[in-house]
């Protein structure tokens, strides 16, 4: 469980980032930030890995102070998966998801192998592993990047609009195979991004945020777009829109759904 | 031809001499220059001052360098130290600018997920930030191993033997042929001296040139 109390993040500018915010992630569930740009929620994620220090209040790793704990081991024990991947362009694949295992000490043996199951897991070809980066295409270093979060098995992935710079196609193949390794791996995880779809497509607990790190509404997406807090939210889901307003019309015996402005989006399922 | 024939081991001693008095400054300059470089480059306020010493430094005329040199740190008049200590001088001078280069070359957004990935500050400084400083660092090497290669015949005019001293001599006993191996002698040891960086950063760095190729596709 990872809990924010009260925190704030005032810049050496002097731009305030966040006001003071607080929440609790609850464990092996995920929770995505979103919102526009400058609404904090990257810095949001990086306090957890001490990436960024709050200027008050305090953030809790199953009830522990980040504060107390040890900032290089502590960014060792948590897996971080970043836009561009951030994989290091001068080592091979391989030895990029081995990266954080070879940090903990691992030895040289153990580390490939188990990156290389990591490799697999992510659905990646092992004839890639000794390539480097810049041989790969965008989508294939991102899910290196995925690899080299997860490799160490941490229970908790922070992931910074991690398909932000992919083509669409990939994003979605991505988004689909995070599903599935969430399915199987049970993580906690803090994804953050600036596309709501994204959000009500990953999230468990999705939370949407105002400039400065003020929350709008926290909730699942369903409560969200049962219930948005304001006009805010209705606009930022895009329910003011009518994409997201559907209603069920009858054509020639077949329930079809169409939006608020007419257009066809799908078929009612008759079970 | 003949001249060089009947001088064949006079040249190949000079040769030598030559091949030391220049590396010795090409590589002691670069393990003081990379650090400086560094730390100019992590101190944007020292980065000016840095280089603009280094800059001044290097248009210090070599000559009087390498006489006014003994008297300030004792050395004999003819010792070849001199020149070694006058060269790596003028190696760092150039290197500086070129680390401090590289080293600004490094990807900062490589640099903050290697820290995010867990890099403790020393580690990331010798696993990540130098070997991707490497290229720069390359090519500031490859000026300043062709530009020592050359400044080292200057020492000649103060009687440290060199390839340069076939100048010297040269021009005394008006031998054309004598001049001319000089140049040719001095001209193959910086090739041989810019093949085998090439050489080595191939072979630290075959991830630069797989990128390269990646970059052409």
């Amino acid at each position: 469980m990872i809990e924010y109390r009260s925190i704030g993040k005032t810049f050496a500018d002097g731009t305030e980032a966040v006001g003071d915010f607080s929440l609790v992630l609850p464990s092996r569930t995920t929770t995505v930030f979103v919102g526009s740009s400058g609404c904090g929620k990257t810095t949001l994620l990086r306090m957890v890995n001490r990436m960024v220090e709050p200027t008050s209040g305090q953030v809790l790793i199953d009830d522990v102070d980040v504060a107390t704990r040890n900032k290089v081991e502590l960014r060792r024990s948590i897996g971080y998966v970043m836009q561009h991947a951030g994989l290091l362009p001068h080592r091979k694949v391989i030895d990029n998801v081995a990266t954080v295992l070879r940090l903990n000490g691992v030895d040289r043996k153990e580390a490939r192998d188990r990156s290389y199951a990591v490799l697999e897991t992510v659905g990646l070809d092992s004839s890639l592993a000794t390539k480097y980066p810049s041989q790969l295409s965008g989508g294939q270093q991102q899910r290196v990047g995925v690899a080299r979060g997860l490799v160490s098995d941490p229970n908790i992935l922070l992931m910074d609009e991690p398909f932000g710079a992919v083509d669409p196609i990939v994003r979605e193949e991505l988004q689909t195979e995070l599903l599935r390794l969430q399915h199987d791996l049970d993580k906690t995880i803090v994804f953050v991004t600036h596309d709501i779809d994204e959000a009500f497509l990953l999230g468990d607990q999705v939370v949407i945020l105002k400039q400065g790190g003020v929350v709008a509404q926290v909730g699942s997406p369903a409560e969200i777009l049962a219930s948005p807090a304001d006009d805010f939210v209705r606009s930022f889901v895009g329910l003011d829109k009518g994409h997201r307003k559907l209603r069920v019309e009858e054509r020639d015996g077949v329930r079809i759904v169409v939006d608020a402005t007419g257009k066809a989006t799908g078929v009612l399922d008759p079970s | 031809m003949t001249w060089f024939q009947n001088n064949t081991d006079k040249v190949l001693d000079l040769l030598l001499s030559h091949l030391w008095l220049s590396a010795l400054p090409i590589l002691i300059g670069f393990v003081i220059a990379v650090p400086i470089g560094w730390y100019a480059n992590r101190h944007p306020r020292l980065r000016g001052v840095v280089l603009s010493v280094a800059g001044i430094f290097y248009t210090i005329p070599s000559l009087a360098f390498f006489l006014i040199l003994p008297s300030i740190i004792g050395t004999g008049f003819l010792d070849p130290i001199n020149v070694v200590i006058a060269l790596t001088g003028y190696a760092v001078a150039i290197m500086v600018r070129s680390a401090a280069d590289a080293f600004e070359s490094v990807s900062p957004a490589v640099l903050d997920a290697a820290t995010a990935t867990g890099f403790a500050s020393t580690g990331r400084a010798f696993t990540v930030e130098l070997p991707l400083a490497g290229p720069v660092l390359l090519a500031g090497l490859r000026v300043v191993a062709v530009s020592t290669v050359s400044l080292v015949s200057v020492g000649a005019l103060i009687g440290v033997n060199n390839l340069g001293s076939l100048f010297t001599e040269g021009y005394r006993t008006d031998n054309d042929a004598e001049i001319l191996i000089g140049v040719i002698g001095i001209v193959l040891l910086a090739l041989v001296f810019d093949g085998l960086l090439v050489l080595v950063g191939r072979v630290l760095m075959p991830w630069s040139f797989a990128q390269k190729q990646a970059g052409r596709t």
